[in-house]
């Protein structure tokens, strides 16, 4: 493979991956924050043991966030280092906010936090875990507004002098409007991956805890003779005090499932935006997603939305379409009967010298060079494009209903059924918004091809060009299986303290002597 | 060729430094404590000790590595790009070793296996001497000049073209054994400082024995660097206050002094990269001899004065205050740890099946 595919695998690989911890990180501080404050301000003992439940959770998580987090930012100068050169004096500023104003923040308010139980006054403890959660949330508004300005170059003029882009107005950087909608967006996903993953630990855990079908299920266990597992499963743990499992995993559940609910709407509505914005910026990208070989609507027609396609998505006729009238007009224009322009007619559009998006200053000023990188094609991977749009959608979509049907069981004091699909359920709805979220940047970035600077900057153009194919492969290699184990310790681990259920907690007190027991070390 | 920088390159240039001052001097004894875990711990309770003793502000730490890196970038993304593409498979080591070496500290408390945390320790240690070994020979290869030249006749184009070998010299590799040995006497004099008992005694020993090498090997780094890539008076004046650190830290060990040792390890760190960023002005560590008319420096590698401005009132606004907590942390974590603060591990119950 040439340096550049590699240089795209590994950045693929290794952001995706990065992807599976941040979500969870975003959203699942504020939650952690959120039960620490509840349990400050009433006392309740069930907060605090989900508090410390789903922070160790948490930071499990974290910590791959953490150090697959330092990849990303080198792998830039790494792996794209004319990109890197080309976009600095816009692109690195974010990141270099982010390390000075988020990074700092969270990272020494989470020590603070793991660490300060017994040596920061409550109150204090407190603001140190939202500081963190406000720390990480930061991060994503400099990250976002980094590649907001790859998918919309605006704010930045081109330097014929130093052959690169510059800086011309920060704030434009900003408040590029592709920031304003994929902000909300990332956080609401965040918010519904978090809370997925809060409904699934608690929502297995009521399950277990549902005393009728237990005893069902110890009946038609002990005629199968599997005395051991109807041990395990009938055997509580005698508590001294009032065993609050059930009222904490109950307030979890439905907590998330709301969360899940509302981040859900939210996701619609900014999603909705964002792809109104796309079709003026890159309006590629909006055909791409819908394998829209010709122009549609804008006489009186309206484009149709495809919800499922079988068949080859070149343009030939498919063997099988479904779908919705207008819904595409509306979705990318706001009016009924707009008009969508299809990827032939954007094709011979840029083969005659059309700008991306004709208005962008940076796109204007560069053209000259961008047409003398001969970017012969401008199509996004077609399949790849469609698909992993449905998919994030599908997924989305889902999880919503997983919600509804939580909600549903819970309601009047019930609880879900302890039953082996709703432990498969369980299984799949964390893992449901997480890859939404994998599919919406795969399309998001991939609908972005064949440029890495929209309109601006060929992704071939864009790679190191002292870095050898051999060098990026042994990188490809070593982070790909490095990550894979990983990925086994890490899941194994947060399986063995979600069965492990909430700890038993003891009153907190601050530590005043040397010799005093610490109530929390590594 | 003459340089003319601005005084906004000059700013960034410092404050770059100042990151990386603050990552070498911090993380520093991180690395140092890193390593030390399998070899000052003998037992479980006494690692825990040890790994306690950074592990509320190692990732705090290591946030001025990433700062660094991102304000090269913005700052300087001539030499962010060329830097970094330069030094690939190295800052893939590094990186490697960081993954590893940050997940050893998070995780290896989460499971009661002995096999698990001294799994986890092991890789704590040699991670951290991987960082270590990369970072002091690539900071040599800074002092001696990383070559460049210009790519495929683009003028603000600069490729390196050592290639991955050359990066190993003779005074890199020394340069790469001191860093080791320095963050071993830097770590082993903060154990010291921040435990009572056993743990404590058993690192001021270590810290004498390192210490002669250090100041041995140090000292033949600096003058090595001094007399081959010399910065005149400066450099000389330097050397002088590092190795003086160095031997303050050593006298003070073995007079129980910890405060003062760390102070003098320090400050020696400090100094060390002091040194080695004034060799690295104008040039930003490239060596430009093949690059005619067309250097990578200070003024070519740099932002444009607006990056360059909106950055300096942010670190003007933000670093006194990141200061600020980061020293508060610090404080409130000050308590000197031992065996007899690390609770049992709590008695693992029977998970839910």
């Amino acid at each position: 493979m040439d340096p550049v595919s590699l240089a795209r695998w590994q950045f693929g690989i290794t952001t995706v991956y990065h992807w599976f911890f941040v979500p969870v990180t975003l959203a699942l501080s504020i939650i952690v924050a959120i039960f620490q404050t509840l349990w400050f301000r009433s006392g309740d003992d069930k907060y605090l043991r989900l508090t410390k439940f789903y922070g160790k959770l948490f930071l499990i998580n974290f910590a791959m966030g953490v150090v697959t987090g330092i990849v990303q930012e080198f792998q830039f100068g790494m792996n794209w280092s004319e990109y890197s050169r080309f976009v600095g004096d816009v692109f690195g500023a974010p990141l270099a906010f982010e390390a000075l104003l988020a990074f700092f923040l969270e990272s020494t308010f989470l020590g603070l936090w793991i660490f300060g139980w017994d040596r920061l006054p409550k109150k204090i403890h407190l603001l140190a875990i939202w500081l963190a959660a406000i720390g990480s949330n930061i991060s994503a508004i400099f990250i976002l507004a980094a590649n907001s300005f790859m998918q919309n170059p605006q704010g930045a003029v081109y330097n014929a002098v130093t052959d690169r882009a510059e800086m011309a107005d920060f704030g434009a950087v900003l408040t590029n409007p592709v920031l304003l909608w994929a902000l909300p967006h990332t956080l609401m996903a965040s918010w519904l991956t978090a809370s997925a993953l809060v409904l699934a630990v608690s929502g297995w855990h009521l399950a277990k805890l549902n005393r009728a079908d237990r005893a069902a299920d110890a009946v038609a266990e002990s005629t199968a003779e599997d005395a051991a597992a109807t041990d395990a499963t009938t055997s509580d743990p005698a508590p001294a005090k009032p065993d609050n499992t059930l009222a904490a995993h109950r307030f979890a559940a439905v907590f998330a499932a709301v969360a899940m609910m509302v981040s859900g709407v939210g996701l619609v509505l900014t999603g909705d935006e964002s792809g109104k914005i796309m079709t003026q910026v890159q309006p590629m990208k909006m055909a791409a997603a819908e394998a829209l070989y010709e122009t549609a609507g804008g006489d009186g027609s309206g484009a149709p939305f495809s919800i499922l396609t079988i068949g080859t998505l070149d343009g030939s006729r498919p063997i099988f379409v479904i779908e919705v009238p207008h819904l595409l007009s509306f979705l990318a224009t706001g009016t009924w009967d707009g008009k969508v322009q299809g990827i032939n007619e954007l094709k011979a559009a840029y083969a005659d010298g059309q700008l991306v998006d004709p208005d962008n200053k940076l796109q204007q000023a560069y053209a000259e060079h961008m047409r003398a990188w001969g970017v012969d094609t401008h199509t996004p991977i077609i399949p790849v494009t469609y698909w992993s749009f449905r998919l994030m959608i599908g997924l989305g979509m889902a999880s919503i209903a997983v919600a509804l049907l939580a909600l549903w069981f819970l309601r009047k004091d019930g609880l879900p059924p302890n039953r082996r699909w709703w432990t498969w359920l369980m299984v799949l709805t964390p893992l449901g918004p997480l890859f939404a979220n994998s599919f919406g940047w795969i399309f998001t970035e991939m609908g972005r091809q064949p440029w890495i600077v929209s309109g601006t900057l060929p992704v071939s153009a864009a790679v190191s060009p002292g870095v050898s194919a051999a060098e990026v492969l042994i990188s490809l290699i070593g982070y790909t299986l490095v990550y894979g184990a990983l990925a086994v310790i890490e899941v194994r681990l947060l399986l063995k303290y979600i069965r492990l259920g909430l700890p038993d907690v003891e009153p907190v007190e601050q530590v005043t002597d040397d010799d005093d027991v610490l109530s929390f070390a590594y | 060729m003459t340089v003319e920088p601005t005084t906004l390159q000059l700013v960034w240039f410092g404050l770059i430094a100042v990151l990386w001052i603050g990552y070498l001097v911090l993380e520093g004894f991180d690395y140092g404590v890193g390593m030390l875990i399998p070899y000052l711990g003998r037992n479980d309770k006494e690692r825990r000790v040890l790994v306690n003793t950074i592990g509320p502000v190692w990732d705090g730490n290591e946030v001025w590595l990433l700062t660094a890196g991102g304000a090269t970038f913005a700052a300087f993304p001539g030499w962010y790009a060329t830097l970094f593409s330069a030094l690939y498979l190295p800052l893939f080591l590094i990186l490697i070793a960081l993954i590893v070496r940050g997940l050893a500290f998070e995780y290896r408390a989460k499971r009661p296996e002995q096999s698990w945390k001294y799994g986890w320790d092991r890789g704590a240690s040699i991670g951290s001497f991987v960082v270590s070994l990369v970072f002091g020979v690539g900071f040599s290869n800074f002092v001696i000049g990383l070559p460049v030249q210009v790519a495929d006749g683009r003028q603000g184009v600069h490729v390196f073209t050592g290639g991955f070998w050359s990066l190993f010299s003779p005074f890199a590799l020394l340069g790469g054994v001191v860093l080791v040995a320095l963050f071993l006497f830097h770590g082993a004099i903060f154990i010291a400082l921040k435990t009572r008992g056993e743990i404590h005694q058993r690192a001021k020993a270590f810290a004498e024995k390192i210490g002669l090498g250090v100041i041995g090997a140090g000292g033949a780094w600096l003058l090595w660097s001094n007399l081959a890539y010399g910065t005149g008076v400066p450099g000389w004046i330097l050397l002088v206050v590092a190795a003086g650190g160095l031997v303050m830290a050593w006298y003070m060990v073995r007079a129980d002094r910890d405060g003062w040792a760390f102070i003098g390890t320090a400050v020696s760190t400090a100094v060390i990269a002091i040194g080695i960023f004034l060799r690295m002005y104008p040039d930003l560590g490239f060596d430009n001899s093949s690059t005619m008319d067309a250097p990578l420096n200070i003024v070519t590698a740099s932002a444009s004065p607006l990056t360059l401005t909106i950055m300096t009132w942010a670190a003007v606004v933000f670093v006194p205050i990141v200061l600020g907590y980061q020293a508060w942390s610090y404080w409130v974590f000050r308590r000197r740890l031992s065996t007899a603060n690390i609770p049992d591990d709590s008695p693992q119950r029977e998970p839910i099946p």
